[in-house]
């Protein structure tokens, strides 16, 4: 973003089209435009964050300060007695480890079974391998709502209902995923090291191990923790399938924390809290990564 | 920005000596990748393609989950046909999703362009703006579900305090509608902003160049390069906030609870589902109304393409749009 004039000007037009006549002061205007577009964005970066200030605000108070008038504002020094009522009424710990295994074992299988299927798509010709690819790009239409009940009854037919499998095997590859790193991988591994390794001896799944795993890191890392947060805050599908109340991940944990001791906001929000704390701590790790990548894919597909 | 140049189509066989005729050979000649792409496609076939065939089976019965299913025939979705309840659903979702949408879409582009200037700390915004597309939609909907709740809210102690009446945003018709869509605009309006962003940093200089040489005033650069090339990516929102949209379930769910709040003014089309489904446990309708969702998704990506494709064709109105915003 080095570049001067042309692409900062460009969309500025329409915005000063009223005041086109006014030519003479380009300095003042310049100005005026600095300062608006920093209003907008430092107004956009407030009310992104302010929940989560709020967040705080709430979970750091008791509820009688949270409901005052005027409400208190700034933080207060509950937390830890918030806390400390939030395990007392529900496992937290039990639901943070079980969110915690089903998001780590989601990523780790989708970044297996997907980057594995995406080098083979990507890389080699066999029969049958463009109607399979476009079968694929086809499950993209099938809304997940269909299969809600279908996916239930199957899981109680399987023995599963209420237990972790549930939530981790149908979730163990994907296609969205293959589809990212085939794009990736069409691109990032050329065939010359795929030739060489094939030289060496290096049978199919060494090749993919020892040529296509390092080449596709990056790709891989933001599949991971794409899978990691999706299957961190998903909802409807535990909720259903995990009857159990002894074992529930933290989204459903806190859902039901909210609905029971709903009046007791500065417990709810310690729980909320922590539901968020380790999630906004893994985004920030590979923020920079991340966005880049999210972006990146909506611009080219 | 990679260009996308790179997809050479050069794929030689990597396998190795030419692929001989025979078909029967192709299982043994290829197990490695077969096997390689496999995982996904029997994941499919039992958690993808035979619920989607078994929700039809189970549609046409009376199913409780647990006894005995009884075929009905049609009469699941006779009974859908006739449902107040079931449109009220539809109704709220798509009132829901325009009420988010459009302004999801101005203030996500006002964003991007702004962020697109030269401005300092863009990594630390990006950050920020990305923040809420991370974050838990059931912890945050309890944040918004206090902020907006009707006695002791955030929102209403700031009305009450600058001498405004203060709105039941929790138990009216209007006021469960706008807290859900705020909730959605809140959670996509930094994530469309990022994308429409590299969608604007994606476009070439040279065009831009090429375009200043030939003398275009400013205004027409606009209008006929900026946003026609930013159409791809406007597109591209306006087609995962119809899918996100339309699936609305975590906000009404978590702040209203199953039956969508007071006269079910927050009660959506996949909330109505997981009702009938999962509270009342009736199966069959349940599958029917997941059948009725698909249809009605269905029909309406079909409409939002077809504006869109034609708008594409005919010229300018995404950006004639766009343009009467600023």
């Amino acid at each position: 973003m080095f570049t001067t004039e042309p692409a900062k000007t460009v969309f500025q037009p329409p915005r000063r089209s009223g005041v086109v006549k006014s030519s003479e002061h380009p300095r003042a205007k310049k100005v005026v435009g600095i300062v608006v577009t920093q209003v907008v964005v430092i107004l956009g970066v407030l009310l992104s964050i302010f929940p989560f200030y709020w967040l705080v605000v709430m979970s750091t108070n008791t509820t009688a300060a949270i409901f005052g008038f005027p409400p208190t504002l700034t933080f207060g020094s509950h937390l830890f007695a918030n806390i400390a009522n939030v395990f007392a009424n529900i496992d937290l710990l039990r639901a943070l480890l079980n969110t915690l295994i089903v998001s780590l074992a989601c990523a780790v299988l989708v970044m297996f079974f997907d980057s594995l299927a995406a080098f083979t798509f990507a890389k080699y010709k066999f029969p049958l391998q463009k109607p399979l690819f476009a079968l694929l790009l086809v499950t993209f239409m099938i809304p997940a709502q269909l299969s809600l009940v279908p996916n239930f009854v199957i899981m109680a037919h399987l023995g599963w209902v209420g237990s972790l499998q549930a939530l981790i095997v149908p979730g163990a590859a994907n296609a969205f995923g293959i589809f990212l790193l085939r794009q990736l991988a069409t691109g990032a591994i050329p065939d010359e090291l795929i030739e060489s390794a094939r030289m060496d001896g290096a049978g199919f799944f060494r090749t993919y191990w020892t040529v296509a795993i390092p080449l596709l890191r990056g790709g891989l890392a933001f599949l991971g923790i794409f899978t990691f947060i999706g299957a961190w805050n998903d909802y409807v599908w535990p909720l259903i399938v995990l009857v159990n109340p002894q074992q529930q991940t933290l989204q459903v944990a806190l859902s039901q924390l909210n609905s029971v001791y709903g009046t007791d906001y500065g417990m709810v929000m310690a729980g909320a809290l922590m539901s968020v704390l380790p999630l906004i701590g893994v985004f920030l790790i590979g923020s920079r990564h991340f966005i880049a990548n999210i972006a990146a894919g909506a611009v080219k597909g | 920005m990679t260009v996308a140049t790179e997809r050479v189509e050069v794929r030689p066989p990597a396998t190795g000596d030419p692929a001989p005729r025979k078909k029967g050979s192709a299982l043994s000649r290829f197990w490695p990748q077969y096997l390689a792409i496999s995982p996904f496609y029997l994941l499919f076939a039992v958690f993808g393609l035979f619920p989607i065939l078994f929700s039809l089976f189970i549609s046409f019965h009376d199913w409780d989950g647990v006894g005995k299913m009884t075929w009905v025939g049609l009469s699941q979705y006779v009974y859908l046909v006739g449902d107040p309840r079931f449109w009220n659903a539809v109704g709220n979702t798509f009132i829901i999703w325009f009420l988010s949408t459009v302004p999801m879409l101005f203030l996500a582009l006002l964003l991007a362009f702004t962020l697109h200037q030269n401005i300092r700390f863009k990594g630390l915004y990006r950050v920020a703006f990305f923040l809420p597309n991370v974050t838990s939609m059931v912890a945050m909907a309890i944040v918004f579900g206090s902020v907006f709740s009707d006695s002791f809210g955030l929102v209403n102690s700031a009305l009450t305090a600058l001498h405004l009446d203060s709105v039941p945003w929790l138990t009216s018709d209007w006021g469960i509608k706008v807290t859900i869509s705020v909730m959605v605009i809140w959670r996509w309006t930094g994530y469309n902003a990022i994308i429409f962003l590299a969608g604007l940093q994606a476009i070439s200089e040279d065009v831009y160049d090429a375009a200043k040489v030939d003398g275009a005033p400013a205004w027409r650069i606009f209008s006929q390069i900026t946003m026609p090339l930013l159409r791809p990516v406007i597109l591209f929102a306006v087609i995962t906030s119809t899918i996100g949209g339309l699936g609305l379930f975590t906000e009404p769910q978590v702040l209203l609870g199953d039956a969508g709040g007071p006269n079910e003014a927050g009660m959506t089309m996949v909330l109505y589902q997981y009702n009938q489904a999962f509270t009342n446990f009736d199966f069959g309708y349940g599958s029917a109304i997941g059948w009725a969702l698909f249809i009605i998704s269905g029909v309406f990506a079909i409409i939002n393409w077809r504006l869109i494709s034609e708008r594409n064709e005919n010229g300018r109105f995404s950006m004639r749009r766009t343009r009467v915003h600023h």
